[in-house]
């Protein structure tokens, strides 16, 4: 822009010069009643290099005040992008890592189940696809839930069956803030879909807390530095430590294997519909591919005629029509 | 010219055979295309899926 007006100075200023030594090579030869007219194109030329100016001023004016882009989020306020892991489960034919969904629920169980919820899920998506009918029954009759009213109307416990959905571990948001400092503990069920990057910023929020809050940082009071997390400052401190459950497929629970195998479990928890939907999609990829070529081909066949074809003119032969044209 | 007869012949001189093809096709080609491709997937997968673990569990529950 800047350098546009400026270009646009110059080039008018050429005239101006050019007149410029025409009036004064005039004024010199000839008679003395050219002052006047020389007087006017100095004039000429104050008044084109202020407004020049103007412009020039007023373009400086305008990206000083509007040019630079004004975030309201810093750089910290967003958060440290996370890095992009190769999931194997998130390849387009993969299936999730049964074995992986296994160790990342032990883990849930162990760890995160202490403050989060996971709502959505009942015992019986568990059976099937990370553990057997039996052991779900048993895990599931560990919790109590309310049952029908009897005859007295009162509410009695009865022990918790398949259809009943994952015990939440306190009983309403409130009495959540009330034992984290204020701090909710969101919900996991859906926790992939509902943040960007997914897996992998959740993976980089679990194992992304530095042992202590780089110098500078100013980490208030009751929050933990993660520079994950937008905001940087996660009232949840750091939960995964090395050799904090013991797997029983014998896996080396360290950090970073906990944390991906609960990554991978929420993600099922979020899209439980993932494996069904990934192998549907392939084949219909297969016949959808098998009747577009068909779909080509048929195409093909009906336009041939029509493609290969001649127009021929052939004029007609005799004696011109006499009449004028247009008559 | 005798192959293309045979064929008109066998299968669709009659609407009942031609019909009768068509849904045979349909019910025998569905059984090849989803028996192959659950096989390619089963391939892909290997040892990822439940029904590839689920013998450690089942098993250890019932000895």
């Amino acid at each position: 822009m800047l350098a546009r007006s400026c270009a646009r100075a110059t080039r008018s200023s050429g005239p101006i010069r050019s007149l410029l030594q025409k009036a004064t090579s005039r004024a010199s030869s000839t008679s003395a009643s050219e002052p006047s007219k020389a007087g006017n194109v100095v004039g000429n030329i104050l008044a084109t290099s202020g407004a020049t100016l103007v412009g020039v001023g007023a373009v400086a004016w305008y990206y000083n005040q509007y040019g630079p882009r004004a975030l309201a989020m810093t750089p910290a306020e967003e958060g440290l992008h996370a890095t992009a892991y190769p999931w194997e489960h998130e390849k387009l034919f993969k299936t999730f890592d049964h074995q992986a969904l296994r160790r990342g629920f032990q883990v849930y169980q162990e760890v995160c189940a202490a403050c989060h919820s996971l709502s959505r899920i009942p015992y019986r998506s568990l059976v099937g696809t990370i553990m057997t009918v039996d052991e779900a029954k048993t895990l599931a009759e560990e919790n109590e839930y309310d049952s029908e009213p009897n005859d007295e109307g009162d509410i009695e416990k009865r022990p918790g069956k398949l259809a009943d959905y994952l015990p939440d571990p306190y009983k309403n948001d409130e009495a959540a803030r009330a034992a984290n400092q204020g701090a909710l503990p969101p919900d996991l069920s859906l926790i992939v879909k509902g943040r960007h990057g997914g897996c992998n910023y959740i993976f980089s929020l679990l194992t992304g807390y530095p042992e202590e809050p780089p110098p500078g940082a100013a980490v208030p009071e009751g929050l933990n530095f993660n520079p994950y997390f937008p905001g940087t400052g996660i009232a949840m401190a750091r939960v995964l430590y090395d050799g904090l459950v013991e797997y029983e497929d014998g896996t080396p629970a360290t950090s970073s294997q906990m944390a991906k195998d609960v990554v991978e479990f929420l993600n099922w928890a979020a899209e439980p519909e993932m494996d069904q939907r990934k192998r549907m999609g392939w084949e219909v990829m297969a016949i959808g591919s098998a009747l577009m070529l068909l779909s080509v081909w048929v195409k093909r066949y009906k336009w041939v005629g029509i493609k290969t074809r001649k127009l021929v003119y052939n004029p007609p032969v005799g004696p011109r029509s006499r009449t004028p044209r247009g008559a | 010219m005798a192959l293309s007869q045979t064929l008109y012949n066998t299968f669709f001189r009659s609407n009942a055979t031609m019909l009768g093809l068509v849904f045979g096709t349909a019910f025998g080609g569905s059984l090849l295309f989803n028996g192959t491709s659950d096989r390619i997937w089963d391939s892909i997968n290997q040892g990822r899926q439940w029904k590839d673990i689920k013998h450690k569990y089942v098993d250890a529950a019932e000895e």
